[in-house]
């Protein structure tokens, strides 16, 4: 069924041609969070089928890192999901890391958990910022996106960068974080939790959007598990599995928090968990903060890991190992190897091939919004046009990492 | 399962993991499906004869191996069997993640959907097949994903150059 433009048309299901209706929703829809597109098929306002329609931002980026160096890959994986762009820096250098049988230090090791879960609660807060504005409470927005401000300040200190970072990479960190920096991710904590209250109360208690998202977009366990769904969209169907506890990574195993979970299945338990779930990355840095270790943050392996600068310009070998380093790059032992993380959205993962030269064979990124798009029609089905805005804003999805 | 010694090839994981559930499940349903497998960097690869990769994600999902994670493709060309299908699965309740892999020919490359055991595999399979050129029988909506419908080609694969005009 192909009109001829080659796009996928949906027919309205046979007997129902003159009932039913095909419309289309996006690419370019505010409440699609990108360029999503989905072709819906409806009886008067209920949902009958969803197609979604997928690829608009497809760049390639795994066919790119074939024909880069393993250093060179790390700015790529920003890209993807340009919301929460540590988690794809740790989840990149976490997996050549392990083909390479990687020592890291544990400062470097705590600073990745901090920034991670810093890149966590921004990752919540465009979240929370942009659903409680598809719902039409606009206000929320400029309150998250102004405690947003603060974490890209924190990101631009240690990285010099506000998005795209970069910092966290293969061997460590890129450099030392600046000395004053651990001081600010602390006055930012300390103000933080009473900010989660200010948006609680702007939301919790409102009518409207309660309405909006209770009972809305009901997704059961088993539907979830079926379907791939990961992250808070799970738990608040009430499985409790949560990568960073469950198959820990780059020290989690020594932070305590708590998962939270909601067997409601709605919209409104996304919500609800997603608040807890901040709560508990403030926990997390907290933690961090308090038990940073001293030392370096940067692996002992001048083959793999740039050299400081200072020492570049007064050593000889420092400056031929970054010579290498940068023209030719440093081979990988051969093999496979799947590294997952819990980022903001749900489970991430890496599976790298590496054929023992200098460039990877093959990386492939699973990332969690593209299985959760699926079960989208799932969530939606016999429900009104209006809910698909508030279920979509729920599953929070990112086209960057669905495209890829 | 915490051994982090790499064994390679069928006897040695027999030999060295003979408790391992996943192992267990396979042996018991049948053995000749495991056609090989090795444990390096802490990670279990289970390789599954093509014509059986359906029934073994059955097998392991009753194991316990709930959740499918990833499922994706490697290209060995020029070398034969030139492709590879890497399927991740997880248990939540063991916590354990495992590979299962098939190898399939260069000559008109189809496998199994597992669509029926697991519906997330929907939209990977569609990615398989798109950016492959691997066919996945029995898929309920086998097309393109990630490129436009009248594409031609298949980028991920090896002799699909990565710049310059096709």
């Amino acid at each position: 069924m192909n009109d001829l433009a080659g796009m996928p048309v949906l027919e309205p299901a046979e007997g129902a041609k003159d009932q039913h209706m095909v419309i289309n929703m996006g690419p370019q829809h505010p409440a699609t969070h990108g360029v999503l597109r989905l072709v819906l098929e409806i009886d008067g306002e209920i949902i009958v089928r969803i197609y979604p329609e997928i690829g608009y931002l497809h760049t390639g980026i795994e066919k790119t890192c074939e024909a880069k160096f393993y250093h060179q890959v790390v700015p790529l994986t920003d890209r993807i999901n340009y919301l929460d762009p540590l988690s794809n820096n740790l989840c990149y250098a976490l997996a050549v890391e392990k083909l390479l049988d990687l020592e890291i230090p544990p400062k470097a090791q705590w600073m990745r958990v901090l920034l991670a879960e810093l890149s966590r609660l921004n990752s919540h807060l465009i979240w929370l910022g942009t659903h409680a504005m598809d719902i039409g409470a606009l206000t929320v927005f400029l309150y998250t996106f102004r405690e947003r401000e603060d974490i890209l300040r924190l990101f631009e200190a240690v990285a010099g960068q506000r998005m795209m970072l970069s910092y966290i990479r293969i061997g460590g960190l890129s450099m030392e974080p600046p000395l004053d920096f651990l001081d600010r991710v602390q006055a930012f904590i300390r103000i933080f939790p009473e900010k989660i209250d200010e948006y609680a109360n702007l939301l919790t208690g409102n009518p409207i959007f309660r309405n909006r998202l209770v009972g809305v977009g009901h997704l059961s366990a088993e539907d979830a598990v079926a379907l791939g769904v990961t992250g808070p969209p799970l738990r608040a169907s009430g499985v409790d599995f949560d990568l960073r506890r469950d198959m820990p990574y780059s020290s989690y195993e020594k932070f305590q928090f708590d998962v939270p979970t909601s067997t409601a299945c709605d919209c409104w338990a996304r919500y609800e968990v997603r608040l807890v779930e901040m709560r508990e990355s403030v926990k997390i840095i907290q933690q961090a903060l308090d038990g940073m270790p001293e030392g370096p943050v940067k692996a002992d392996a001048p083959k793999i890991v740039l050299p400081d600068r200072e020492k570049m310009k007064t050593q000889m070998e420092a400056l031929i190992h970054h010579f290498k380093i940068v023209t030719e790059g440093f081979a990988v032992p051969a093999g496979e190897v799947y590294q997952g993380i819990e980022a903001g959205h749900g489970m991430t993962g890496y599976y790298i091939v590496s054929d023992g030269t200098a460039k990877p064979y093959r990386v492939h990124m699973r990332y969690p919004s593209f299985p959760t798009l699926q079960a989208l029609e799932v969530m939606c089905k016999g429900r009104m046009l209006a809910d698909v805005v508030a279920v979509i804003g729920s599953i929070d999805i990112v086209l960057g990492e669905i495209d890829r | 399962m915490a051994d982090t010694a790499t064994l390679l090839g069928r006897t040695a994981v027999l030999e060295g993991l003979p408790g391992h559930p996943a192992i267990k499940a396979i042996l018991d349903w049948n053995a000749d499906a495991l056609t090989d497998a090795k444990f390096d960097f802490g990670e279990l690869t289970l390789t599954i004869a093509p014509e059986q990769i359906r029934a073994a994600c059955f097998t392991l999902q009753a194991a316990g191996y709930n959740f499918f994670e990833d499922l994706t493709a490697v290209d060995w060309f020029p070398t034969a069997p030139r492709f590879q299908l890497s399927y991740h699965l997880t248990s939540f309740a063991m916590k354990d993640r495992i590979r299962l892999r098939v190898m399939l020919q260069d000559a008109d490359p189809a496998v199994e959907s597992i669509t029926q055991v697991w519906a997330g595999a929907n939209f990977y399979e569609r990615e398989v097949f798109d950016l492959f050129g691997i066919r996945f029988e029995e898929h309920p909506n086998l097309r393109r994903i990630m490129m436009p419908e009248e594409w031609v080609g298949h980028p991920l694969r090896k002799d699909y150059p990565v710049e310059g005009y096709r």
